[in-house]
């Protein structure tokens, strides 16, 4: 079974986020960046619980710049077989799902896993971009993943529940919390990924459909309101006079 | 410019969050002098579609034909409908059908896509929309390049605002093509059905209320408030409250009109998911808690004394405003 799983770089979970060059980039300094966490938690993961299964082989895929190799290494450590870094800035959606899509039509899969979004630009989008592109089936959110011959089985989170679903491969599918548990990486894995190939592919793709003019903070919060734990009848009093929340 | 709004289907009934889509549709079509439609799907009683047809649209397309959610047919019956209504601008709203779909949409039309609009778009000269970016701790104003165009919007995001008029509903049947994947199962996840992205009171509780066997205040405070229960991540990891209630920068992402964090310490993580919330409520035992700093109301207290009051004042207030 061969494997192919998106792989991106996002900014620690506990960064503080600030911006320079007039709000128009993100400010890397004393920036740590860690694999996006669904892509490594539930996707890398769930992806080499299928190849211990089944055999077969896990590709990692990244579009972005030498600095995403950190990001890719560790994603070798946790044990992925071989990675392709395209060379290219990550700029937008479509112009990411497009790069891999493309490695995907002269390579060939079995499954295509991406993380349901990614903590920094929260788009949701490159997975189904990428399925729209190569025409595969697409099924988002999934919280379980099972392969059986040709068949995926899904459950994926839908307003209100769960769904259960059945594809048949190749298919380009999501993934979200529950899919597998987070591994460490061992210091046999970190030594390992060192020698394991990582590949650098020039970039194809130069279209993209968005572009980013600037950023903004939300505006600071000002001073709670502390209210007497004995008095909740002035706290509901507040939240319906002055708050209007209820 | 026209615009296409797309309709999420929930067991029959319009989901809310629709409405708000159907909303910003129509002010962005006024504004800019065009007409709004909406696509509808799956097996809507009438008085949904009556009810969604007055939200100044002009024309509903209805397809009964579909009723699961599956991808390639969906996003076949948006591109149709988009053509039909020779709509520049397709609306969805940022739920997982949503989330599901768009981006299907706007790579087969090359549609460039904001996910997660948290405003109108500006429209005198380039075409930019607002979105929130690092789970929601930043915004970006995005430029949307091409002539189609898509935006996701974010439930609570605005509010629905019905007009006058009544729209035409159009028995709607395009060609959808084979459907891609077999829905085998719809689990549903009981409770009593307040979902949690469009909530507009949310009542969470955290690592503070020390156990399972402890919610039962947090559901009655729910219940007795018409809100929805949430929770921080450690608690829907050691199972004490199911997954679909963890909120925060790798749960769901919620911007109710009132959240009340009870035992909750605020991490960066946590508030990630949650400071699109227009009022903000804590209560917490250690006044040095870091969520007071984003709270506009807080109370340093024990939740297992001040929770039973709160329940108590909010009775009373209902007593005397009924
Ligand atoms: C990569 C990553 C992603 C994460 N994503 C998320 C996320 O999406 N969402 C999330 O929530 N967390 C997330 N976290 C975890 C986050 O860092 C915190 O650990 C978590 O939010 C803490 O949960 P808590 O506030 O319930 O528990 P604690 O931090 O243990 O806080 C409990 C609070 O309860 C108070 N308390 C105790 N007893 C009482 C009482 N009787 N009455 C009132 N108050 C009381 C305490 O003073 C304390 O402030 C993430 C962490 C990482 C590393
Ligand atoms: N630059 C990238 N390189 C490789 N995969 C990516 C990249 N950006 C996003 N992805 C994949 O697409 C998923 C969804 O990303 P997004 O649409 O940005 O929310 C992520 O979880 C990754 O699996």
């Amino acid at each position: 079974m061969n494997i192919l799983v998106c792989i991106s770089k996002a900014p620690d979970t506990t960064s503080k986020i600030t911006f320079k060059d007039g709000d128009t980039k993100f400010n890397e300094d004393g920036v740590q960046f860690i694999v996006n966490p669904y892509d490594e938690w539930y996707a890398l993961v769930r992806a080499l619980e299928l190849k211990e299964a089944n055999g077969g082989k896990v590709t990692i895929i990244s579009v972005g710049t030498a600095d995403y190799e950190p990001i890719m290494r560790k994603a070798l450590a946790i044990g992925a077989d071989e990675a392709f870094r395209v060379d290219s800035e990550a700029s937008d959606a479509y112009q990411v799902a497009a790069e891999i899509a493309n490695y995907i039509s002269s390579n060939s899969f079995d499954l295509v896993l991406t993380g349901k979004e990614t903590i920094n630009y929260n788009g949701s989008q490159v997975g189904g971009m990428i399925a729209a592109i190569i025409d595969s089936p697409y099924a988002s959110h999934a919280t379980k993943l099972e392969v059986n011959g040709s068949t995926a089985m899904v459950e994926r989170d839908k307003q209100g529940g769960v769904e259960v679903l059945e594809l048949t491969l190749p298919a380009v599918i999501s993934a979200a919390k529950g899919m597998a548990e987070q591994r460490i990486p061992n210091m046999r894995g970190i030594m390992a990924a060192r020698s394991k190939p990582l590949t650098v592919v020039p970039a194809s793709v130069t279209e993209t459909l968005t572009e980013t003019i600037k950023f903004s903070l939300p505006p600071a919060k000002g001073d709670v309101k502390l209210v007497d734990p004995e008095n909740m009848t002035e706290l509901i009093n507040l939240l319906h006079n002055e708050a209007k929340a209820i | 410019m026209n615009v296409l709004v797309f309709a999420e289907s929930d067991n029959g009934k319009v989901a809310k969050a629709s409405f708000e889509a159907a909303t910003y549709g129509t002010k962005v079509a006024s504004k800019t002098g065009g007409s709004a439609t909406i696509v509808a799907y799956g097996k809507l009683d009438d008085a949904s579609l009556k009810e969604l047809a007055s939200y100044g649209i002009t024309k509903i397309l209805h397809c009964s034909a579909v009723s699961d959610l599956d991808p390639s047919q969906l996003t076949r019956l948006t591109i149709a409908a988009a053509a039909e209504s020779q709509a520049e601008l397709i609306i969805f709203s940022h739920d997982y059908t949503g989330k599901s779909i768009a981006p299907l949409v706007s790579a087969k039309m090359k549609a460039g896509m904001v996910a997660g609009a948290i405003d109108y778009p500006e429209t005198n000269g380039d075409f930019t929309v607002k979105t929130n970016v690092f789970s929601g701790k930043a915004f970006a104003q995005v430029k949307i390049k091409t002539d189609k165009k898509i935006i996701t919007l974010i439930p609570n995001a605005i509010s629905k605002e019905k007009q006058e008029g009544q729209a035409e509903v159009i028995a709607y049947s395009p060609d959808l093509g084979a459907a891609s994947v077999s829905v085998k199962e719809f689990k549903a996840e009981g409770g009593d059905g307040i979902n949690l992205t469009e909530a507009e009171l949310v009542v969470s509780a955290g690592r503070g209320l020390k156990g399972p066997e402890n919610w039962g205040m947090i559901e009655e405070l729910a219940k007795e408030l018409g809100a929805a229960t949430a929770c921080s991540r450690p608690v829907s990891d050691i199972g004490w409250r199911p997954h679909h209630e963890h909120v925060g920068q790798t749960g769901i992402a919620i911007r109710p009109n009132l959240y009340i964090a009870i035992g909750i310490s605020g991490a960066i993580q946590h508030l990630a998911g949650v400071n699109g919330s227009k009022v903000i409520v804590v209560i917490n035992t250690d006044k040095e808690a870091p969520f007071f700093k984003a709270a506009d109301y807080g109370v340093v207290g024990d939740a297992f004394e001040v929770v039973p009051k709160m329940i108590e004042a909010i009775k009373a207030f209902k007593a005397g405003q009924a």
